[in-house]
C-alpha cells in the first residue's frame, strides 16, 4: 500500500512509492542507498540522522518519508561534487571528526548555521551544535572546523596548521 | 629518521566520512538479508513462566522465532568471560552461566528473552508484538553494597550474597599500622556512579552462514574482531575457526562497550546456520542502553593517612564493585587489576591496601569504560588528597608535589616498584604538574578567586595528578593475573613489487586514526610517503590475529609490532641492495628511502630493491624473493602515562549550575607520532571524564528500571558544556618499546573527573561543604549550598 512520492535528492528526482510508515532516514538509508545519514538514536536527540530539507537542517528520523513530497533534500553525499564543500575541508583539517558517525550531521547542522549566520561566534556555534551529540571528540575540534569554514566561505585566510 | 613521525599529517581516513561513505555494519545490505528483533525482559528479574510464539511464527514475512531453550537444545552454552579472579580464599571466581537468550529467568531489564526473524526490520518487530510471554516479576536488587547484605533477592541461586569474588591487594597489616600511627586520616565513601558508554554508532552484527562454502561470516561493531573470532570458535558455538571470518568495518566508536564479545553475535551467526540465509540485528538506541555494558559503579570506603609533616604513610580502600547479572567479557579485572594495582598514584606512599567485592545486581553487565578501573583509582587518590588539604589546610598542590615519586627514566635509574604489583617504566612527575600550573597560573588564580568571592562569585580550582597502566599486555604479566587469552599485537608489512605497501595490523581503528598513524610510522622509517603505505585493520581474513584496541593499547603494542615487521624488510632489503650495489651489507646506510655506499655516490632506491625482490633474477644466493614479513610483539611491561590536569569552574548561586570555565590538561604520554591525532583523544577523553563529574549517571529505581535510558534522559555532553580545552604535553619516552610511546586514548577521561569535583568542592569552600556525589547536577549542587554544609 505504497504512497507515491516525488522527491528531489541530491539533485536527483525521485518518483517512489513509499510505506506511509516508512521514516524518511530509512527511505534514504535502505531504499535509495545513501548510508552516509546515520541513526544514533530513537528519541530524535542525537542529530547523526541530520539533513537539509529545502535547505534546512531537519533530523530525517523524525520526518516520514510521505513528508518530503515535493521538497528538495540534500544528504552528506550531496553536499559537495568530490568532498571540498569548506565545511567537510574544515572538518579535516581541524580533526573534527574521529569515528565519523556523528559527522554527517554535525557537517549538515554546521551547513544550516552558516546559513543563517555566515560569521559565528564560538558560543553560537556551541549553542547551534546542541542538538548533535558527538561522542569522540569533546567538541573542540569541530568548533574549530566550522570556524575555518566560516572563515573560508567568506574569503578570509585560514590556516593550514 | 625523519620528519613524519611527531607531525600531524591530516587523517588519510577522514575522506571517506566526510563524505558519507563511511562503512559501517548497519551499512551493509547483502542479498537475501533477513532481520533480528530480540524481545527484552522488561522486568529486571522476572521468572518466565511460558512462551507462545506460534501466532508471531505464522504471520506473514516472519522467517523463524527462536527462544532460549531452542539455543540450549542445541548445545549452545552461554557468553563466556574472559579473566578470572579469586577469592582471598583461593577459590575460583564464581560465574554463572550467561545464556544468549535466557530460559526460565530474566536477570537484568534488557535480558533477551525470544528472537524474532523477518524480511524486514518492521516485520519482524510487528511480529515480535504477537509473541505472548508471562513473567513472574521476583523482587530486585540494583546496589552492589545492597546486595551483599543477608536476605536480599539473589541473582543467580548458587552465588551466596550475591558475591562473584572477594579479592585484596597490598599488605594489610602495615597499612593497618601506618594508619595508627598517623597524625591525620582523611576518610572518603563516595560512589564512583555507573555510566553509559554511549558510543554513537548502536551495536550491529550480521550473521552469514553460507552452505555451499560452509563458512561464516560476522561482520560486527567490534572493537577486536580476531578476540570475537576466538569466543565464537573455541567457546560459545564451537565453529571451525578457519571457516570463520569475522569483520568489525567503520566502527562509530566503542570507549571500551565494544570490546566485549556479545550475544547478539553469536545469535545472528547460530541463527543464519540455521535458516541458511544472512540476519542483520542493529539495537534500537533505547536498547543500547540496557544492553551495553556500563562502567565504574563502585561503591567504597577509603582513607588516607598522612604524618605531621604531610607524608602519606599509608592508604586503604574498600570497594564494592557492581558486575551487573552477568560476567562481561573484561569485567573481574577492572576493579581488581585495572584499579587496586594503580591506588600508588605518582606518590610515595609505603602501605597500601585495598579490597574489592565483586557482586552481581539485577542491572545490565559492567565492565572496561575509557579508563577502566584507573579513572576510579584515580579519583579515590585525587579526591582524598584534596579533602585532606582541605581538613589539613595545606595548599593541594603542594600536597602532591611534597608527595611525589622522584624522578627516574627506567634507563640509567630503575623502573619504580610499587607496593600495588607494578613497575612504573619512567616518569618525571614533577615538571608536568608545574606546567600544568603555569598554564591556568596558579597564583593569580587564588587572587581572583578571593576577589570573586567577595562579590559574590563561587570560582573553583580543582587538580588531578594521574597515572594509567597502559598498552595492556604483556601476556605472561596478565596470564599470571588471571587473563583467559595473550595480549600481544601483530603486524604484517607486506611490500609490494612497486614499492607500496600494505600493513596488516591486529588493532582496530574506530575513531583513533590508525590509518595515519600507523602509516606515519611505516613511511618514516622506510622513506616512502604515508600516501604509499594502507593499514588494513578489522578484518580477520586479512589481518593474521590480533587483540584489539583498548587500554591505549594499540601504538605502544599494535605499533611496536610494526616497526618489528619493517626492521625486517629492512634487514632483508639490505642484502638485496647489498648484492645490486656489489658491496658489502656493513658498508650500505639506509636514509631517505635509499641504501648507499658509505662514503660514495652509490645508492639503490627502495623501490628498486621491492621490485628485485619479486623479479629476482638477478638476486643473492640463498634468499627468498619477496618483501613480506610478519612480527608478533609481546611487551617486557605495561606503558605508564601520566598527567596534571586542572579544572576551573564557576558556580551560579541561584541555580546550582556548574559551568567549566578553563579546563587545562597537560599530559605525558611519551614520544607523539601524531599530535593533532593524540591531542584529539585528550580532547574526547577530557570530555567524557568532565560529563560524568557534572552530567551523567544512570539511575536504576527500586525495581531495577534504568530510569533514564533514552537521550531524553540522560545527560550526554553537549557542546556548549564546554570551553575550548588547553593542553601541552611533556614528554618521558617509554623506555621499554621501540617508539618510546605510553598510549594517549584514555588519559583525558582518566585525570579529568577528580579534577572537576575538586574545582567545585573548591569553590563550595565557604559553605563548608567537603564531599557531594557526582553527577554535580544543579539541583544537587544547589541544595548543598542551601544546607548549611550539612551535606
Ligand atoms: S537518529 Fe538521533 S536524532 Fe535522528
Ligand atoms: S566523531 Fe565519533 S561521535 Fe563524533
Amino acid at each position: 500500500m505504497g504512497i507515491p512520492i516525488n522527491v528531489k535528492v541530491n539533485g536527483k528526482e525521485y518518483s517512489q512509492e513509499v510505506e506511509p510508515r516508512q521514516l524518511l532516514v530509512d527511505f534514504l538509508r535502505e531504499t535509495l542507498r545513501l548510508t552516509g545519514t546515520h541513526v544514533g538514536c530513537d528519541t530524535s536527540g542525537c542529530g547523526a540522522c541530520t539533513i537539509l530539507v529545502d535547505g534546512n537542517a531537519v533530523k530525517s528520523c523524525t520526518l516520514l518519508a510521505v513528508q518530503v513530497d515535493g521538497a528538495e533534500v540534500t544528504t552528506i553525499e550531496g553536499l559537495s561534487k568530490n568532498g571540498d564543500h569548506p565545511l567537510q575541508e574544515g572538518f579535516k583539517e581541524e580533526h573534527g571528526l574521529q569515528c565519523g558517525y556523528c559527522t554527517p550531521g554535525m557537517i549538515m547542522a554546521a551547513a544550516d548555521l552558516l546559513t543563517n549566520n555566515p560569521n559565528p561566534s564560538e558560543q553560537e556555534i556551541r549553542h547551534a551544535l546542541e542538538g548533535n551529540i558527538c561522542r569522540c571528540t569533546g567538541y573542540h575540534n569541530i568548533v574549530k572546523s566550522i570556524q575555518y569554514a566560516a572563515d573560508k566561505m567568506q574569503g578570509k585566510e585560514v590556516s593550514h596548521g | 629518521m625523519g620528519s613524519i613521525i611527531g607531525s600531524s599529517v591530516k587523517r588519510v581516513e577522514d575522506k571517506r566520512f566526510i563524505t558519507g561513505k563511511g562503512n559501517y555494519t548497519d551499512d551493509i545490505q547483502l542479498q537475501g538479508m533477513t532481520y533480528a528483533y530480540i524481545i527484552r525482559s522488561p522486568f529486571a528479574h522476572a521468572k518466565i513462566l511460558s512462551i507462545n510464539t506460534e501466532e508471531a511464527k505464522n504471520a506473514e514475512g516472519v522467517v523463524a522465532v527462536f527462544t532460549g531453550k531452542d539455543i540450549a537444545d542445541s548445545g549452545v552454552g552461554g557468553v563466556p568471560c574472559g579473566w578470572q579472579v579469586n577469592f582471598r580464599n583461593g577459590d575460583t571466581m564464581k560465574e554463572p552461566l550467561h545464556p544468549l537468550l535466557v530460559v526460565n529467568k530474566a536477570r537484568h531489564q534488557g535480558d533477551g528473552v525470544v528472537m524474532v526473524i523477518a524480511e524486514t526490520k518492521e516485520i519482524a518487530k510487528d511480529a515480535a508484538e504477537l509473541v505472548e510471554i508471562e513473567y513472574e516479576e521476583l523482587p530486585a536488587v540494583t546496589d552492589a553494597k545492597q546486595a551483599m547484605e543477608a536476605g536480599q533477592p539473589l541473582v543467580h541461586d548458587d552465588c551466596p550474597n550475591n558475591l562473584s569474588f572477594d579479592w585484596e591487594l597490598g599488605d594489610k597489616a602495615a597499612t593497618d599500622a601506618a594508619f595508627a600511627n598517623a597524625h591525620h586520616v582523611t576518610t572518603l565513601e563516595f560512589t564512583n556512579q555507573r555510566v553509559i558508554p554511549n558510543a554513537m554508532e548502536p551495536r550491529s552484527a550480521i550473521g552469514h552462514f553460507e552452505p555451499a562454502t560452509d563458512k561464516y561470516t560476522l561482520y560486527t561493531t567490534s572493537q577486536n574482531p580476531h578476540l570475537t573470532r576466538l569466543l565464537l570458535s573455541a567457546f560459545v558455538l564451537g565453529l571451525p575457526e578457519h571457516k570463520v571470518r569475522v569483520v568489525a568495518p567503520d566502527v562509530g566508536g566503542g570507549f571500551g562497550s565494544k570490546i566485549f564479545h556479545y550475544a547478539e553475535e553469536a545469535l545472528v551467526i547460530w541463527a543464519s546456520k540455521a535458516l541458511g540465509v544472512p540476519i542483520k540485528w542493529t539495537a534500537e538506541r533505547s536498547e543500547s542502553f540496557v544492553t551495553d555494558a556500563h562502567g565504574r559503579d563502585h561503591v567504597s570506603k577509603s582513607e588516607m593517612a598522612f604524618d605531621a609533616d604531610g607524608k602519606m604513610i599509608g592508604l586503604r580502600s574498600s570497594t564494592a564493585a557492581n558486575m551487573g547479572a552477568y560476567l562481561s567479557t573484561f569485567a573481574p579485572a577492572v576493579p581488581t587489576y585495572l584499579h587496586g594495582t594503580l591506588l600508588q598514584g605518582l606518590y610515595t606512599t609505603p602501605a597500601i591496601y585495598i579490597e574489592v567485592y565483586g557482586v552481581f545486581t539485577n542491572t545490565t553487565a559492567v565492565d572496561a569504560y575509557r579508563g577502566a578501573g584507573r579513572p576510579e583509582a584515580t579519583y579515590l587518590l585525587e579526591r582524598l588528597i584534596d579533602k585532606a588539604a582541605l581538613e589539613m589546610n595545606m595548599d593541594p598542590a603542594e600536597l602532591r608535589i611534597k608527595n611525589l615519586i622522584p624522578p627516574f627514566d627506567g634507563v640509567n635509574q630503575p623502573g619504580y616498584e610499587t607496593k600495588v604489583a607494578l613497575t612504573y617504566d619512567s616518569g618525571n612527575y614533577e615538571p608536568t604538574i608545574r606546567r600544568a600550573m603555569e598554564m591556568v597560573g596558579y597564583e593569580d588564580f587564588r587572587k581572583e578567586q578571593k576577589e570573586a568571592r567577595e562579590n559574590g562569585k563561587y570560582l573553583g580550582i580543582g587538580f588531578s595528578a594521574y597515572i594509567e597502566a597502559c598498552g595492556i599486555a604483556p601476556s605472561a604479566v596478565v596470564g599470571a593475573l588471571g587473563a583467559r587469552a595473550g595480549l600481544f599485537e601483530s603486524a604484517q608489512v607486506r611490500i609490494q613489487p612497486t614499492g607500496k605497501v600494505s600493513v596488516y595490523v591486529g588493532s582496530h581503528s574506530h575513531g583513533q586514526g590508525h590509518e595515519t598513524t600507523f602509516a606515519q610510522i611505516v613511511a618514516d622509517k622506510l622513506g616512502v610517503g604515508v600516501e604509499d603505505v594502507e593499514i588494513v585493520h578489522g578484518d580477520s581474513e586479512a589481518v593474521a590475529f590480533g587483540m584489539g584496541t583498548y587500554g591505549s593499547r594499540s601504538l605502544a603494542v599494535g605499533g611496536s609490532a610494526i616497526v618489528k615487521s619493517v626492521e625486517k624488510v629492512l634487514e632483508k632489503g639490505a642484502k638485496i641492495a647489498a648484492h645490486k650495489l656489489e658491496a658489502s651489507e656493513d658498508d650500505l646506510e639506509f636514509a631517505n628511502g635509499q641504501w648507499t655506499v658509505k662514503g660514495t655516490d652509490k645508492s639503490i632506491g627502495f623501490g628498486d630493491v621491492a621490485l628485485t625482490a619479486y623479479v629476482p633474477h638477478d638476486y643473492p644466493q640463498g634468499l627468498e624473493p619477496g618483501l613480506d614479513f610478519s612480527s608478533f610483539y609481546d611487551p617486557a611491561n605495561f606503558t605508564y602515562p601520566y598527567g596534571c590536569h586542572i579544572c576551573v569552574v564557576e558556580i551560579d548561586p541561584d541555580t546550582g549550575k556548574v559551568e567549566v570555565k578553563r579546563f587545562i590538561a597537560c599530559d605525558d604520554v611519551g614520544n607523539v607520532i601524531n599530535p593533532m591525532i593524540v591531542d584529539g583523544q585528550i580532547h574526547g577523553g577530557l570530555a567524557q571524564g568532565i560529563g560524568q563529574a557534572l552530567l551523567e549517571g544512570a539511575i536504576y529505581d527500586e525495581s531495577g528500571q534504568l530510569l533514564n535510558a533514552s537521550y531524553m534522559d540522560y545527560a550526554m555532553p553537549r557542546a556548549d558544556d564546554f570551553p575550548m580545552f588547553e593542553t601541552d604535553r611533556t614528554v618521558t619516552p617509554c623506555p621499554h618499546n621501540p617508539l618510546g610511546v605510553k598510549g594517549a586514548g584514555e588519559a583525558g577521561c582518566i585525570g579529568s573527573t577528580p579534577a572537576v569535583v575538586n574545582a567545585v568542592m573548591d569553590a563550595l569552600s565557604p559553605f563548608g561543604i567537603k564531599d557531594l556525589e557526582m553527577p554535580l547536577t544543579p539541583e544537587r549542587v544547589w541544595r548543598a549550598m542551601h544546607s548549611n554544609g550539612s551535606n
